[in-house]
């Protein structure tokens, strides 16, 4: 068997070919809108906490660095985001969106020096310290974030100047699963390109990594900027559908929820964020009506369990699920060249 | 020994390098030149040094004294991945490879990254026909076609160690350190990996690590012996193969196992 | 200026009781138990229980809890903790969170979520004067158990047989298990004898630290900071790093009283980034 050039760019570009079951997950999720119209808030949490997750598959599921501060760009943006809309600083949610998102990302890359050095504890250490200064620091400084009784006053302009966040939520939830979308594309984008596939690399193997040549610091450095930026578009989406924020955003509980959302949906497949965060919306739903007070004890025996059972095995069934649906879904659509992009660019 | 002392500018040179850890020299005033095109070979014993001095060339491990010079350049004090761009590139005793991706990603990484795309965010793995036509011809060179989709975790040891090499040599180095890389190839597939060794382009310097003797002297046209992390005898193999001292060396080792 | 020394040391002390099983079973197995506090909790309810509902006196509460609270981490350790020690540190984050969680929930369940206070007798309350600084006695009695169990522990590591065997296993596991030691029941023991030690500074520091639910993640960083600062190589680190971290929390607390814990967060950020093997590890062991 030879290869030719044509067939190696085809076997490169297939993983990244959007897959039918990615298109129905995306289909339904923006069917929701129609189906559930009661839900709408819950959903919209379920919205944010997958992005929040997915920043942080960004960087534990692509580059290996377990973090147990993640909360810190979340909280960092939520308060950015509630500021300058309480000041009319910047008064049109989506440009304050995206400034908030380039400032946690901006914190991101300070801290990332912090981060990047020393053992796995180390890591969890810092990334954890660096958000409980945060938010000793806001409560110190509660003429400006409110301390302990949260951030009031908060006035949230229209969306574009024309959708207002009603009531029911239906603006809100649609707003934070357009936002999700785009984010998710871009992390999308990013994992299957070189830098991704160097990024999988360092996680496989750092030594080899650098080795042949990659810049093993600057990688890191870049995605868990990235990383920040996306959990802070997520902190910030909190604050402005909620018109609030309150110091917990910086807790260690969100932090290591937030693992827990990556675990039980699997990291390092994109998916698994999204798809730990609604079930674990649905978990604390579910357990927080049966044992109201005391659902963070089946949230923790449910991690116990994942670990004894072995995420290994876990991730292994899920595999095969997937594998399954991929194949169902190529026997349903067979041959669509034209969904693997472009033909291969001349240059 | 001084006869044979070729007159060209070697390419990898180091001068006086010593390693210390807490009380041990692991390597000490080694003065190694390896010429331009050369099979050079560096045997000694067990716990000689030999994977200290790799990682000292590599970049691994900072010397605590001496200098490292690629083409009459100081790079004693570049990071690894600094050094892989200047043209040192390195395989690995223990395969070191990337297990979850296949040998088509592994190399594809290595490529792209070697032609400065290896941070692209915003583009699609494999959609740049300079990467692909050159991943196409490492793919032949290192007779991987026929698994190239597999994972690297699933493939057979023999492959794997092509694929360390092909990893290496993807780098496209002026020189490549092999690190004993026949070491562990169950004989049904050690043919393969020493013709696609010999058939290595000739304008790559390979400076070989080994412990198997046929290896080396069937390969190499040049050897140094290091015991005790020092430079001990460096000749043409039939000189080294003539030297009393390292059949001394050499014996002793065996009668000591 | 001293009261705050001596509150401070006090302070520290504890948290050394508290947090130096961490430090061991992390060196031995290199394995990171973020639910440490639980068992610290666990002591402290325990006294409490005991002290308050039974009316034991309060020095006999204190050896039952120190048992109860080490064969409780015993029975984890041999039935739960065996199977996560080859894990990656990610599952073994992961796995003592979940246990953080549930002990949190299962206590809040069982005992109510305020906080509680174990009846001290009245010949440890109140203070004494030296030279006009007030001292509190609970807090000298503190130091005085506190600092016999350092001694102790310090001699049982350098004279005992059991301690030689467990700076060996520290050492190197593999040739510790060469040489005959049984490495898993040197850390069983040891596991015990940590939670045992947790147990009785949950029981002593609950009238310092407050004792509720929350317990095991409030002291959580603290814990983890001792060790992590102190290094995992010997005992005397962790015991400065303590002694460190009790009198610059407490001299935090008293001068800028509105930063809380942030100087000591920061001082530990900086501590890491400059000597990520810790401030007083014997160079790069491993």
């Amino acid at each position: 068997m030879t290869a030719n050039a044509d067939e190696v760019a085809r076997y490169l570009k297939r993983r990244a070919r959007w897959s039918p079951f990615e298109i129905a997950f995306w289909i339904f999720a923006f069917a929701t809108i129609w189906l559930f119209p009661g839900k709408y808030l819950i959903l919209k949490d379920t919205a944010i906490l997958a992005l929040f997750a997915l920043s942080l598959d960004l960087i534990l599921g692509y580059a290996g660095i377990i973090s147990l501060g993640q909360a810190a760009f979340f909280g960092f943006a939520g308060y950015f985001a509630g500021l300058v809309a309480k000041y009319g600083i910047i008064n049109e949610p989506v440009i304050a969106l995206v400034c908030s998102g380039l400032i946690a990302a901006a914190l991101g890359f300070v801290t990332s020096f912090l981060v990047l050095r020393g053992s796995d504890l180390t890591r969890l250490m810092v990334t954890l310290g660096v958000s409980l200064m945060l938010g000793e620091l806001a409560n110190r400084y509660s003429n400006i974030t409110g301390g302990a009784d949260g951030l009031q006053g908060v006035e949230i302009e229209p969306v574009l100047g024309r959708f207002r966040f009603d009531l029911f939520g239906h603006n809100g939830y649609v707003y934070c699963l357009i936002v999700l979308f785009i984010c998710f594309v871009i992390a999308r984008r990013i994992i299957y390109s070189p830098f991704g596939l160097s990024l999988r690399s360092i996680k496989g193997n750092t030594l080899r990594a650098a080795a042949i040549g990659v810049p093993v610091k600057w990688r890191l450095v870049a995605i868990y900027t990235v990383s920040a930026g996306l959990a802070g578009i997520a902190g910030a989406l909190l604050t402005q559908t909620t018109a609030f924020c309150s110091l917990d955003v910086f807790s260690l509980e969100r932090s290591a929820d937030l693992l827990l959302v990556l675990i039980i949906g699997g990291t390092g497949y994109l998916y698994g964020g999204l798809i730990g965060a609604v079930i674990y919306k649905f978990l604390q739903d579910w357990l927080s009506n049966l044992t109201p007070q005391y659902w963070q004890f089946w949230i923790g025996l449910v991690l116990v369990v994942i670990v004894l059972i072995g995420r290994e095995r876990m991730a292994g069934w899920v595999r095969i699920v997937r594998s399954l649906l991929v194949r169902l879904g190529t026997w349903l659509m067979p041959r669509l060249p034209a969904l693997g992009g472009a033909a291969p660019d001349g240059r | 020994m001084s006869e044979t002392m070729p007159k060209t500018t070697p390419i990898l040179q180091t001068i006086g390098l010593e390693k210390r850890f807490g009380g041990i020299l692991a390597a000490q005033n080694v003065n190694l030149a390896v010429e331009p095109g050369a099979r050079h070979a560096l045997i000694g014993p067990n716990g000689a040094g030999k994977t200290t001095v790799i990682n000292l060339l590599t970049g691994v491990l900072r010397p605590t004294a001496g200098r490292i010079e690629l083409e009459g350049r100081d790079i004693t004090s570049l990071l690894p991945h600094q050094r892989v761009r200047l043209g040192i590139a390195r395989t690995f005793q223990i395969n070191q490879l990337f297990l979850d991706l296949t040998p088509l990603e592994s190399i594809g990484l290595v490529v792209s990254e070697r032609l400065g795309s290896g941070a692209d965010w915003w583009r699609l793995v494999g959609t740049k026909s300079a990467v692909t036509d050159e991943i196409v011809e490492i793919v032949e060179r290192f007779r991987l076609a026929d698994v190239m989709h597999e994972r690297t975790a699933i493939l057979p040891y023999g492959k794997q160690r092509l694929l360390e090499i092909a990893l290496a040599f993807a780098c496209r180095p002026r020189v490549l350190l092999l690190d004993e890389p026949a070491a562990g190839v169950p004989e049904a597939e050690r043919h393969e990996l020493l013709a696609t060794i010999e058939a290595l382009p000739k304008d790559v310097t390979v400076l070989l690590i080994e412990h198997d003797m046929d290896l080396v002297f069937s390969f190499a046209e040049r050897i140094s012996v290091l015991v005790n992390g020092a430079l001990f005898v460096d000749g043409a193999p039939d000189e080294v193969a003539r030297d009393p001292r390292v059949k001394a060396v050499y014996l002793g080792e065996e009668l000591s196992a | 200026m001293l009261t705050i020394l001596y509150d401070g040391i006090a302070y520290g002390m504890l948290l050394f009781v508290l947090a130096c099983g961490l430090s061991v079973t992390l060196g031995l197995m290199n394995f990171i138990n973020l639910a440490h506090g639980a068992f610290a909790m666990a002591g402290g309810y325990c006294t409490v229980f005991l002290v308050n509902r039974l009316g034991l006196p309060f020095a006999l509460g204190l050896p039952i809890a120190f048992l109860v609270t080490a064969l409780i981490g015993g029975l984890f350790e041999r039935t739960l903790y065996v199977h996560v020690y080859a894990r990656s540190h990610l599952d073994q984050v992961l796995f003592t969170i979940g246990l953080v969680f549930m002990s949190v929930a299962a206590v809040d369940y069982t005992m109510g979520s305020s906080q509680q206070f174990v009846q001290i007798p009245e010949a440890l309350q109140g203070q004494f004067e030296v030279d006009g600084i007030g001292m509190g006695k609970y807090r000298l009695l503190i130091i005085v158990i506190c600092g016999l169990l350092t001694v102790a522990l310090q001699l049982i590591l350098a004279k005992t047989r059991f301690g030689s065997r467990l700076r060996a296993a520290v050492d190197d596991q593999r040739v510790a298990r060469g040489l005959g030691i049984n490495v898993g029941a040197v850390f069983g023991i040891t596991f015990a004898f940590g939670s045992g030690l947790a147990g009785l500074g949950g029981a002593l520091g609950a009238e310092i630290l407050g004792l509720d639910p929350t317990f095991p993640l409030k002291y959580m960083i603290y814990f983890l900071i001792v060790v992590t600062v102190g290094g995992t190589s010997s005992i005397t680190g962790p015991f400065f790093a303590s002694i460190l971290l009790g009198i610059g929390d407490v001299a935090g607390k008293y001068y800028v009283p509105k930063l809380g814990a942030f100087v000591i967060y920061a001082i530990m950020i900086i501590v890491l980034i400059w000597r990520p093997q810790g401030l007083f590890a014997r160079g790069a062991a491993r």
